[in-house]
């Protein structure tokens, strides 16, 4: 006898759990995106140039360099992580992805909380990665970029977080790349001065201890509001369109 | 007073163009702010009544023929519902 | 209490009220404004250290304050408007950012042209300078979002996300003084402390304090009528205000 099971226990069996859909989740970002590999150098390329204006446009110097480069690099960081921002939710909700996420029933911000680590770790942290090469071309020195890295580390977390927020917001929006700047540069600003008022303290030569714990103060926040900031945002904007 | 007299109040030991350029640009802006606020509340009214008063000649200045079109239209559709729904208690 | 509480959902009995209590919001700001600048600027005693500069501070404070206190209140307002939908909190949010625009950018130009006879120069990156003009990109952003959702309903719940995101700002203001500690002087008004300065100081200061809060209080509800009267415009007691003045 080929009797169906009851409509709640094939519920059950066809439930998955939190943590399996966030690594779904996470696992088919990263291998959407490797198969878009342009999409994974385009935020790469426009750091490296950025920094490379620099030196052009305000002066080769190695004084100049090795007092500015820390903040030269944090800004380049910045604006290549916000640049790579539109694609967080872009093609998802063009296909129609994003709405099937929403349906879900797993809770949204943990599905979006993954959806941003795989955007970190496909733009923040070969950012990270590149650092060292551009810190020894700015004259920095070795405990600098050491330090450098270590908040860009911290840093690019923060901003991938932040930036969720923005995404979800102008998802379909005219004009939302300008206006995702807008609304998301602000919310950076804290960031970028610890990050760089922690790299200026350690070529002081002073203990950074306590400005990396106010940076990791503030990964904590991201990593535990903008998550739910960031769904909250995507239900309004998919309620929108 | 603290200023002995009106030129000295005017020159505030000469940090008056300062003083008196922050006052001056607070009160234009505040005063700007304030117009355009009641100018657009009296726009809002203004542009309710043009709509009441377009809507209500419509309601009465139209020609018979549209007007007598428009309710026949808003009696068919119940009537043929009424309709079938004597067909079937037959 | 919840009785009110409904009541202030109502557009209908906002407008009701405001049209009565607006004309007192605005002679009383009006005439505290007015005595605190005059008292401020003609009659209080110079100060030693800064000379007669420091009479700029009878609006710097109060500007300063508002330009706070209103993103606070967005963000409230902001709160409501997701957790319970009252349309009048979206109401406000949407009267009140322009003002509160306004309102910041004055702080920093009157802060601006003071720092220029204290400090020797027009602008100096400092938290607090910094703080406030981060709040008037804020404000920016604010703004343009609700510009850019045609949707009035999404567009409201998307900015008080967005208001509610940047309240995180906020104490970063506040507290950015003793975090950074610059040029930039300590708050001049603590609520645990009795202030530093003199009674002919500080008296006209909180009065002009004051009589800007009450303006931007006449301010709010003018707008805000301005926006229901759009909003409500098929509704019949709108209809019966336009045509007879009386809610």
């Amino acid at each position: 006898m080929n009797t169906e099971a009851p409509p709640e226990v094939r519920l059950a069996r066809n439930r998955v759990g939190v943590l399996a859909a966030m690594k779904g989740v996470f696992a088919r970002d990263i291998k959407l995106a490797f198969r878009q590999r342009q999409d994974l150098l385009n935020p790469l390329l426009f750091f490296v140039m950025v920094v490379t204006l620099f030196p052009l446009g305000v002066s080769p110097e190695i004084s100049f360099l090795s007092e500015a480069g820390a903040g030269i690099l944090w800004v380049a960081a910045l604006l290549s992580v916000l640049l790579s921002l539109d694609h967080l939710f872009r093609h998802d909700f063009d296909d129609g992805t994003l709405e099937q996420l929403v349906l879900q029933p797993q809770p949204l911000f943990l599905l979006i909380l993954a959806k941003t680590v795989a955007h970190w770790m496909l733009t923040g942290l070969p950012l990270v990665l590149l650092t060292p090469v551009l810190g020894v071309m700015v004259h920095l020195d070795g405990n600098s970029i050491g330090v450098l890295c270590l908040t860009l580390l911290i840093g690019t977390p923060v901003l991938s977080l932040i930036g969720a927020i923005g995404a979800a917001l102008t998802l379909g929006l005219r004009s939302a790349g300008v206006l995702l700047s807008l609304l998301v540069i602000p919310l950076y600003i804290p960031v970028l001065i610890f990050g760089t008022g922690t790299v200026a303290a350690a070529s002081d030569g002073a203990a950074v201890g306590a400005y990396m714990a106010l940076m990791g103060a503030f990964l904590m926040l991201a990593l535990t509001l903008a998550p739910f900031a960031a769904a909250a945002a995507l239900r309004i904007s998919l309620s929108n369109g | 007073m603290a200023f002995d007299s009106f030129s000295a109040f005017m020159a505030m030991e000469g940090h008056g163009p300062y003083v008196w350029s922050c006052y001056a640009m607070f009160f234009v802006l505040m005063m700007v702010m304030m117009v355009w606020s009641v100018r657009s509340r009296k726009a809002a009214i203004e542009s309710c009544r043009r709509g009441y008063e377009f809507q209500a000649g419509k309601l009465h200045g139209d020609s018979i023929e549209s007007s007598s079109e428009k309710s026949k239209v808003a009696y068919s559709a119940p009537s043929a519902a009424f309709e079938r729904v004597d067909v079937s208690q037959d | 209490m919840w009785q009110f509480f409904h009541k202030l959902g109502s557009p209908k009995w906002f407008f009701g009220i405001s049209t009565r209590f607006a004309p007192w919001f605005l002679t009383g700001g009006m005439l505290l404004l007015v005595t605190g600048a005059v008292w401020g600027l003609a009659f209080a005693p110079t100060d030693y250290l800064q000379g007669d500069s420091y009479r700029i501070i009878f609006i710097h404070v109060p500007t300063a304050m508002l330009a706070q206190s209103v993103y606070i209140m967005m963000a409230s307002a902001g709160v409501v408007t997701l957790v319970w939908r009252m349309k009048l909190a979206d109401v406000f949010v949407k009267a009140v950012a322009p003002v509160g625009l306004v309102i910041t950018f004055l702080a920093l130009f009157t802060g601006a042209v003071w720092g220029k006879p204290t400090w020797g120069t027009w602008w100096i990156w400092d938290a607090r300078l910094t703080s406030m003009l981060i709040l008037l990109f804020l404000y920016g952003g604010v703004i343009a979002l609700d510009r850019a959702i045609n949707d009035e309903k999404s567009a409201a719940r998307a900015v008080a996300v967005l208001t509610l995101v940047g309240v995180v700002n906020i104490p970063i203001i506040k507290y950015s003084v003793e975090w950074w500690n610059t040029l930039h002087q300590p708050a001049t008004f603590k609520l645990t402390e009795k202030p530093s300065m003199p009674a002919e100081m500080w008296v006209p200061l909180l009065l002009s304090v004051l009589g800007l809060y009450l303006i931007f209080g006449w301010l709010a509800c003018v707008r805000m009528q301005t926006e229901i009267l759009c909003r409500e415009q098929r509704s019949r007691w709108v209809k019966e205000f336009v045509t007879t003045g009386r809610v």
